[in-house]
């Protein structure tokens, strides 16, 4: 098991590294001095855009070998410096991102958490219940299909726009400031449903589908079939199905998590949720490349992190790596 | 019954494969013969604003008076293009990759693996943000050939594990014993045996990738000439489409996208059940 | 009379049709008695097998009956089945290697079984522990996961787990066909241990290979493409085989208590007729060197000699 997740460690370890890699040498690949570039797109004033060509000069810091820029650029990092905002000069980067991080959460965790237990168990019933099977079968297909972002469209559309009952855009009414108050609260969630939903929606049906079908698989392995031999009844018998299948559901959702994340940023623009999907859209029109090269560190650093914590999930859950039978 | 003529026997009783096909069609026709129907250049301010759907304008306009409908057929075109493209690509990568660290095994197969894990971590979309994010020019090809080099590792992991299988059978040993080289074999022996899941890796691919590049396009990543369906849809958000009820802005570019994607789903389906025999329904 | 099996008539679903398995099979086995199941692959032995434990889509029940210490086994009704599998009739299947749920503990997976028919694992351990000592597996088995044990545990295990309730019908289904020969050896030991010490009353031992039921069995059942072909007491039907198919089956060995390994038989010309809506009569009449006209006709499977049955024209 140690050996099994320190193997696993050392690839998100390195993998971080190559990310921070990319990172750094993107803006220096491209054509041109990058700083020249960026600030020459800019709409600034003339006294700001002086200002910022210092500082890019200074956080690109061109004139340097290149070894010393990239290692610069990892005590920057470990610092905790992304560089400043120009969306919301002169805030740092991280403390923009840190202001969307609890936004991301609060509509993430229960959404994957929510879509992936449901999905689990209505996949599960469907592979037993004929019509249940005939409607999620297609409708699953049909959700895994729709882009992120048009499903939260088409739902803030119908039930935003030609019925009004949920707001579209925002994580809360402008009129009411953020603070600790049942009417807060309820305004909060109350902006949340809808791009929850959409997210939900998404994901729940592509675990359901995952779900039936591994189930199948599972009625149809042998060890199933020796226990029909025995005469244990169906309950037992998809009891350890069940069992079994979550296993490669809980690995799908580690190798998921990209995309869950793509389209969360998609979702999130398409509700003006303040996220960092939000910030990423107000990046890419400020041409804010701090900010977007902060929320790139920052994705991979979440998805890493909960990749990590999936594997220690799974390691528990399943004894073939709990005791160290398989090497991967 | 020969095995070929029962395989299309099959797949012409094969309902998902039939209507996955059939949809596919559809928007491929849509997309070839569309433009030729639309009367305005798809980005010309031709009409007036925010007008609905009506006989001159078939999917009405936009907020600033530009033809949906012209938008629409020329956006599928590039929703093609960036499957076939970005998906020929993720998939031909991932089988290059794969049939090598599957046939050669060793450290060849240690550090494709090492790489391949670590892409397939990666969030795509991520670093395809970074990357669009500094180019000046973007055009449909280039987004492709980014959205490939980023798609591919999970179809060379399944490679890999069919070629892990397939290297042990008698015809490979014969090939290795006469002396052919890796290449020939891999092209020649290897390759061959696995065309029906090449085909639906290809399939997984080109929807992923259409799917890919919608999310890159409705974040303003996308073409910075041209249209593209998730471009139609970025627009219609940022100029209020949503707040202003063009519905007929929002819903097709989504809708084709769905029906498309979920198409090549369904197909790859229904080819699995043709495919593999086990799964054919009795 | 322990088994007896009336007219069982046994098919499979395809898209192009029926597949006869199992057509007319009626036989007996008795108290004690081992019987073996011989024939080639394909030709229905573990479908005949299997149909009296565990009858799964596509296989479908046609007509016939299965009487089991006099009463009669609803072997058409899976859910009714339940309550006479594995106490009554029990199946050592041919993949026991793979056929534990991997991720319970052994001694869980029986507790849960036990479970389910209000048997306390508590009150059966100690005989379990008997039972592991005779096949020489260590309790702590009990404790661990199917896959930290070795094919050959775990296909022990199994055995002493199908075993565990006594039933009067234990299904041996190709048990010895991925082993080598010494383990061949103790694994036919353990069977004949389990009859003598009355774990288990009677044994169908399904196997394509004679040789070993030289060794093991009381009597051979011999199939040929989905048709009873002969039973006799073991030593007859080696010495004096009376079907032309068995006779050439008893010939294709190199000699008598020697392994046969391949599968096909090499010995016997032409190879056996697809089992897609067959036309009537006696299966093997295409590549019989004694066929004659009446062998268009399905011969019945009748007694010559006091326990030696056999389906010929030319053995009427």
């Amino acid at each position: 098991m140690a050996r099994y997740l320190s193997r696993k460690l050392m690839i998100y370890i390195f993998t971080f590294f190559v990310a921070v890699t990319i990172d750094w040498l993107i803006p220096r690949l491209m054509p041109g001095n990058p700083v020249d570039i960026m600030v020459s797109r800019m709409a600034l004033r003339a006294d700001v855009a002086e200002v910022m060509r210092s500082y890019y000069l200074r956080a690109f810091q061109l004139d340097l070998p290149l070894w010393q820029q990239y290692l610069n650029f990892w005590a920057a990092l470990l610092r905790g410096d992304l560089g400043i905002s120009i969306w919301l000069f002169p805030q740092p980067v991280l403390s923009v991102i840190a202001r969307a991080v609890p936004y991301d959460l609060f509509l993430l965790v229960p959404a994957i958490l929510l879509s992936w237990i449901l999905g689990n168990q209505i996949g599960a019933m469907a592979a037993r219940v004929r019509w249940l099977d005939n409607t999620i079968l297609p409708l699953g297909y049909i959700l895994t299909a729709t882009p992120y972002m048009w499903l939260a469209l088409l739902l803030a559309w119908a039930l935003g726009h030609v019925v009004k009952i949920f707001p579209i855009a925002g994580a809360y009414s402008f009129n009411i400031r953020p603070h600790l108050s049942w009417l807060f609260i309820k305004d909060l969630l109350w902006h949340w449903f809808l791009p929850f939903l959409s997210l939900f929606l998404v994901m729940f049906g592509g675990w359901a589908i995952g779900m039936r079908n591994m189930i199948i698989y599972e009625l149809e392995a042998e060890y199933s079939r020796y226990l029909g031999s025995l005469g244990a009844s169906q309950r037992l018998i998809r009891r350890y199905a069940f069992r079994n299948a979550i296993l490669p559901q809980i690995t799908g959702l580690a190798l998921q998590l990209g995309a869950i994340v793509a389209g969360a940023v998609a979702t999130e623009i398409a509700f003006a949720y303040p996220g960092t999907g939000y910030l990423i859209l107000q990046a890419v029109q400020n041409q804010d490349y701090f900010l977007l090269q902060g929320c790139f560190l920052f994705i991979i650093t979440g998805v890493l992190l909960a990749n990590f914590v999936i594997d220690i999930i799974y390691t528990l859950v399943d004894p073939r790596t709990r005791l160290g039978m398989v090497g991967e | 019954m020969g095995s070929r003529s029962e395989l299309l026997y099959f797949a012409w009783r094969n309902v998902k494969l039939r209507i996955g096909l059939g949809i596919l069609l559809v928007f491929t026709l849509a997309a070839l013969i569309g433009p030729y129907f639309a009367h305005h250049d798809p980005n010309a301010y031709v009409g007036p604003p925010g007008y609905p759907p009506s006989a001159e304008y078939w999917l009405g306009t936009t907020t600033f008076g530009q033809d949906v409908y012209s938008q629409f057929v020329h956006g599928l075109r590039s929703t093609f293009v960036v499957g076939l493209l970005g998906g020929g690509i993720g998939t031909i990568l991932g089988v290059c990759i794969g049939l090598l660290a599957g046939y050669r095994g060793g450290w060849v197969d240690e550090i494709l693996n090492m790489f391949t894990n670590i892409i397939l971590i990666l969030p795509t979309l991520a670093v395809l943000i970074i990357i669009a994010a500094y180019l000046t020019v973007r055009g449909i090809v280039v987004e492709s050939i980014f959205i490939g080099c980023t798609s591919w590792p999970w179809a060379a992991r399944a490679i890999r594990a069919q070629t892990f299988s397939l290297r042990v059978r008698e015809f490979v040993d014969l090939a290795r014993m006469s002396g052919r080289g890796t290449l020939k074999i891999m092209l020649t022996e290897i390759a061959p045996n696995m065309m029906s899941y090449l085909f639906m890796v290809f399939i997984l691919q080109f929807g992923g990738a259409i799917l890919n590049a919608a999310t890159l396009d409705f974040i303003g990543l996308g073409p910075t000439q041209g249209v593209s369906l998730g471009l139609m849809l970025n627009n219609a958000v940022l100029w209020a489409a949503l707040q202003l009820g063009m519905w007929w802005w929002l819903i097709p570019p989504g809708a084709a996208i769905t029906a498309i994607v979920g198409a090549l789903y369904v197909m790859n389906v229904g080819l699995d059940e043709i495919f593999n025999p086990k799964l054919r329904e009795l | 009379m322990a088994l007896r099996v009336e007219n069982l008539r046994i098919y499979y679903r395809t898209l192009h049709g029926y597949v006869h398995a199992v057509e007319g099979a009626t036989f007996s086995v008795r108290d004690g008695e081992i019987m073996g199941l011989a024939g080639e692959s394909g030709c229905g032995k573990t479908t005949l097998g299997h149909s009296l434990v565990y009858m799964k889509p596509p296989m479908i029940y046609m007509e016939g009956k299965v009487f089991l210490d006099g009463q009669e086994l609803p072997i058409w009704d899976m859910r009714r089945m339940n309550e006479f599998r594995w106490r009554l009739v029990s199946i050592i299947p041919q993949y026991a290697m793979n056929a534990l749920n991997p991720t319970r503990r052994i001694g869980h997976l029986i507790a849960d079984l036990l479970a389910e028919r209000g048997l306390s694992y508590k009150h059966v351990l100690p005989e379990l522990k008997r039972r592991l000592d005779l096949v020489q597996l260590s309790p702590e088995v009990l404790d661990r996961y199917p896959f930290e044990l070795s094919g050959g545990m775990r296909q022990r295990m199994v055995m002493v787990i199908s075993t565990l309730l006594n039933p009067s019908l234990l299904i041996a289904d190709e048990i010895t066909s991925a082993l080598d020969v010494s383990t061949q050896k103790a694994v036919c030991e353990m069977i004949i241990e389990f009859r003598n010490r009355g774990f288990v009353r009677s044994t169908i031992f399904i196997t394509h290979d004679m040789s070993i039921l030289y060794q093991i069995a009381d009597t051979v059942l011999v199939m040929y493409a989905g048709q009873l072909v002969e039973k006799a007491p073991v030593e007859e039907i080696f010495r004096s085989p009376r079907h032309p198919y068995t006779r050439m089956l008893i010939a294709a060995l190199p000699r008598v208590g020697a392994r046969q390994r391949t599968e096909r038989l090499r010995g016997i010309p032409g190879s056996p007729p697809r089992l897609l809506d067959p036309p009537p009569g006696c299966r093997f009449r295409d590549r019989c060197p004694v066929a004659f006209e009446r062998c268009t006709e399905t011969p019945p499977f009748v007694e010559v000699e006091p326990g030696h049955f056999v389906a010929c024209w030319r053995e009427i």
